[in-house]
């Protein structure tokens, strides 16, 4: 029997690469519903969790795989499930719940064209905000978004570690191309993989929901009498409804447990951003290709680097603004109208050019050629 | 050896929310007293799921016992997920029937149809009565509400039977004036292999009965009674006749292997 992964090679599917790292994370519970493209990571997980002694279920609709996810987290299960974004619309409801509750859950949005049914088979990058501010109200989100199969296996295995450290959800924002995707991909030895667990309450501890920035999580049946709501509750879990300076401790302190630890959450990969004349900020997919455009402006001797999203949200402010220092150009990729953009242009803050460049339809990705010739322009412009 | 009854082991010193005449109380009683009856001193090996509405409060926070308050019509899958994990714990779902049978109703269904072993409550009170009013699925044909100010146009859900069809493996429904019989019923529920479902007539005065003509809970009640038909006496009347009573009782007391059986049935076909 395979449990999971052993070190070595592998060539993987995107989807594949991200299921078998939620088993190398602790994963014992997967809910979802079918929708294109993330099925495949139902599937193989279907396939999978039982051998682990698991359970993959599939539910009724997306609503009920986000709620069964709460209720096997409390019961003391690392949880995940996967979708795309009509299936990520009908979650956010419970995807709130579990930000109040401080529930840890793991939820993969492969991103595909939208709006609506938009095209279905078809790469998009348009639910960038919608994995920030989806669901109603105050909250902080913690979004990371994979650009290989590499990466599917590394940051998925990352979220739920950042899942059970916060007690939040995790969002890995993929899309459509790396989910399908087939290369090759690297596991570390069981020795070298870093795995985080929830923090356990001490017994005759009553306080599951505050006291600290990210209190000890109970599980249901381990006699703590634990009330989870998700309405407005005080550090014991009782229901607050309108006592003002309960929902604004509450609520204050779930923003900050991602705001005062924004600097160690953010993650991004960067290349000659302190020396370029014209650099790139991109995520996911496109990030590919931005890869080649800067090889291609190097050999043409025009000065270019680039940031590359690892975590989208918090947003890596910093790094973005030290390019500024020599680019009088950022150049900002995106399979969709206009997202990443606007954050780059707020933390840029004028001081140098924003240009978008967006595709959208057909799964039709941005080529080194396209965003090469965005290069020249922005040299040119200086 | 059970001993005597005291709510101090099954209840938090909170007091319940409800309003004056509220059934959720009555609710409340009858399952402490049917789960005290069935020997249970506490409340220790139950996890009570409940959505948004007036009767999602009656376990949370006022139960000793674990409890996940959840978004509105969702306590049946946040169920599905602990039970699915802990299989060993005892898991109820309390909800109205804006809960249980109006926005989380697919819920119900393919709970019922996959047998899963758990227990739902559902207090019937024909109105949202949380919200202030506005018709319901269950609502009486004809009646007013706040949102049916000329009177309802639309028929009334049997919630008890569509429970059996999906598949449930205990289905009853009585109403708060019959407590013993509602006592017996949840005992019987929790004692079930397998899906079981009661669901409890019940009376806002607040939200529905003042709105259709009644002066206050006591009038309601008895109106409970006198509009309630056994399943036997029901089979006697004509369709017309039966348009405002409530039929009662107990309409399927079955085995059938159940959801966590099955699954772990699997997960052993998988590790051999």
């Amino acid at each position: 029997m395979v449990k999971h992964l052993s070190s070595g090679m592998y060539f993987m599917q995107g989807s594949e690469a991200l299921a078998e790292a939620a088993i190398v994370a602790g994963c014992r519970f997967f809910a979802g519903y079918p929708i294109t493209p993330a099925s495949e990571i139902a599937e193989h997980l279907a396939k999978r969790l039982p051998q682990v002694d698991g359970i993959m279920i599939q539910m009724e609709d997306e609503i009920a795989s986000m709620a069964s996810l709460i209720g096997a987290s409390w019961a003391g299960a690392k949880v995940m499930t996967a979708t795309s974004g009509p299936g990520f619309s009908l979650m956010q409801e419970n995807i709130g719940y579990a930000f109040m509750t401080e529930t840890p859950c793991v939820i993969v949005d492969v991103q595909r064209a939208g709006p609506s049914t938009g095209q279905a088979t078809k790469c998009g990058q348009g639910d960038v905000m919608q994995a920030r501010w989806g669901t109603h109200g105050d909250y902080a989100a913690i979004v990371v978004s994979p650009n290989s199969v590499q990466e599917m296996f590394d940051l998925t295995l990352h979220a739920f570690n950042l899942a059970e450290k916060y007690r939040t959800p995790v969002i890995v924002l993929a899309d459509e191309v790396v989910a399908h995707m087939r290369e090759q991909m690297f596991v570390p030895s069981l020795e070298k993989r870093k795995i985080v667990d929830r923090k356990k309450p001490k017994p005759g501890s009553e306080s599951f929901f505050g006291g600290e920035e990210v209190p000890s999580m109970p599980s249901v049946g381990e006699g703590y009498n634990v009330t989870v709501t998700g309405s407005t509750h005080n550090e014991f879990g009782i229901r607050f409804t309108a006592n003002p300076e309960v929902h604004r401790s509450l609520v204050t302190r779930l923003v900050k447990k991602v705001r005062n630890n924004a600097e160690l959450l953010m993650d991004f990969e960067a290349f000659n951003v302190n020396d370029c004349e014209v650099g790139f900020v991109s995520f996911g997919c496109t990030s590919r290709a931005v890869y080649e455009a800067v090889e291609m402006a190097i050999d043409k001797g025009i000065k270019a680097g680039f940031i590359r999203l690892k975590t989208v949200w918090p947003f890596p402010e910093r790094i973005v603004q030290a390019m500024t220092q020599k680019a009088k150009a950022i150049i900002v990729p995106e399979m969709n109208l206009g997202q990443v953009f606007f954050e780059v242009q707020r933390v840029v803050n004028g001081a140098a050019d924003v240009i978008p460049v967006n595709k959208i339809g057909g799964g039709e990705m941005l080529t080194p050629e396209e965003l090469f010739s965005e290069v020249e322009r922005g040299v040119e412009k200086q | 050896m059970n001993e005597a009854f005291s709510r101090k082991n099954y209840l938090r010193d909170i007091p319940f929310p409800f309003c004056a005449g509220c059934g959720g109380t009555i609710v409340a009683n009858c399952f402490l007293k049917a789960v005290h009856e069935l020997g249970h001193q506490d409340l220790q090996n139950f996890v009570f799921c409940s959505g948004i509405g007036c009767s999602s409060w009656i376990p949370s926070p006022h139960f000793k016992a674990d409890s996940l308050h959840t978004t509105h019509g969702r306590s049946i899958p946040v169920a599905t997920g602990v039970k699915l994990m802990r299989p060993d714990l005892r898991v109820v779902v309390f909800g109205g029937d804006g809960d249980i049978v109006g926005i989380g109703l697919s819920h119900l269904v393919h709970a019922a149809r996959r047998n899963l072993d758990i227990t739902v409550i559902m207090v019937n009170n024909m109105i949202y009565g949380m919200t202030g009013g506005q018709v319901a699925a269950t609502t009486p044909l004809k009646a007013k509400t706040t949102t049916t100010p000329y009177g309802g146009f639309e028929r009334p859900l049997d919630a008890a039977r569509l429970a059996v069809s999906a598949g449930a493996c205990y289905a009853a429904r009585w109403t708060t004036a019959h407590v013993n019989q509602l006592k017996e019923a949840m005992k019987k529920a929790l004692i079930t292999k397998g899906f079981g479902f009661v669901e409890v007539v019940s009376q806002c005065p607040t939200a529905y009965g003042r709105r259709v003509g009644f002066k206050n809970a006591g009038e309601m009640l008895l109106w409970l009674k006198k509009q309630s038909v056994t399943i036997e006496e029901a089979e006697r009347l004509t369709e017309e006749e039966l348009e405002e009573k409530i039929v009662v009782g107990e309409f399927v007391a079955k085995t059938s292997p159940t959801l966590t059986e099955m699954i772990r049935a699997v997960l052993k076909e998988a590790r051999d």
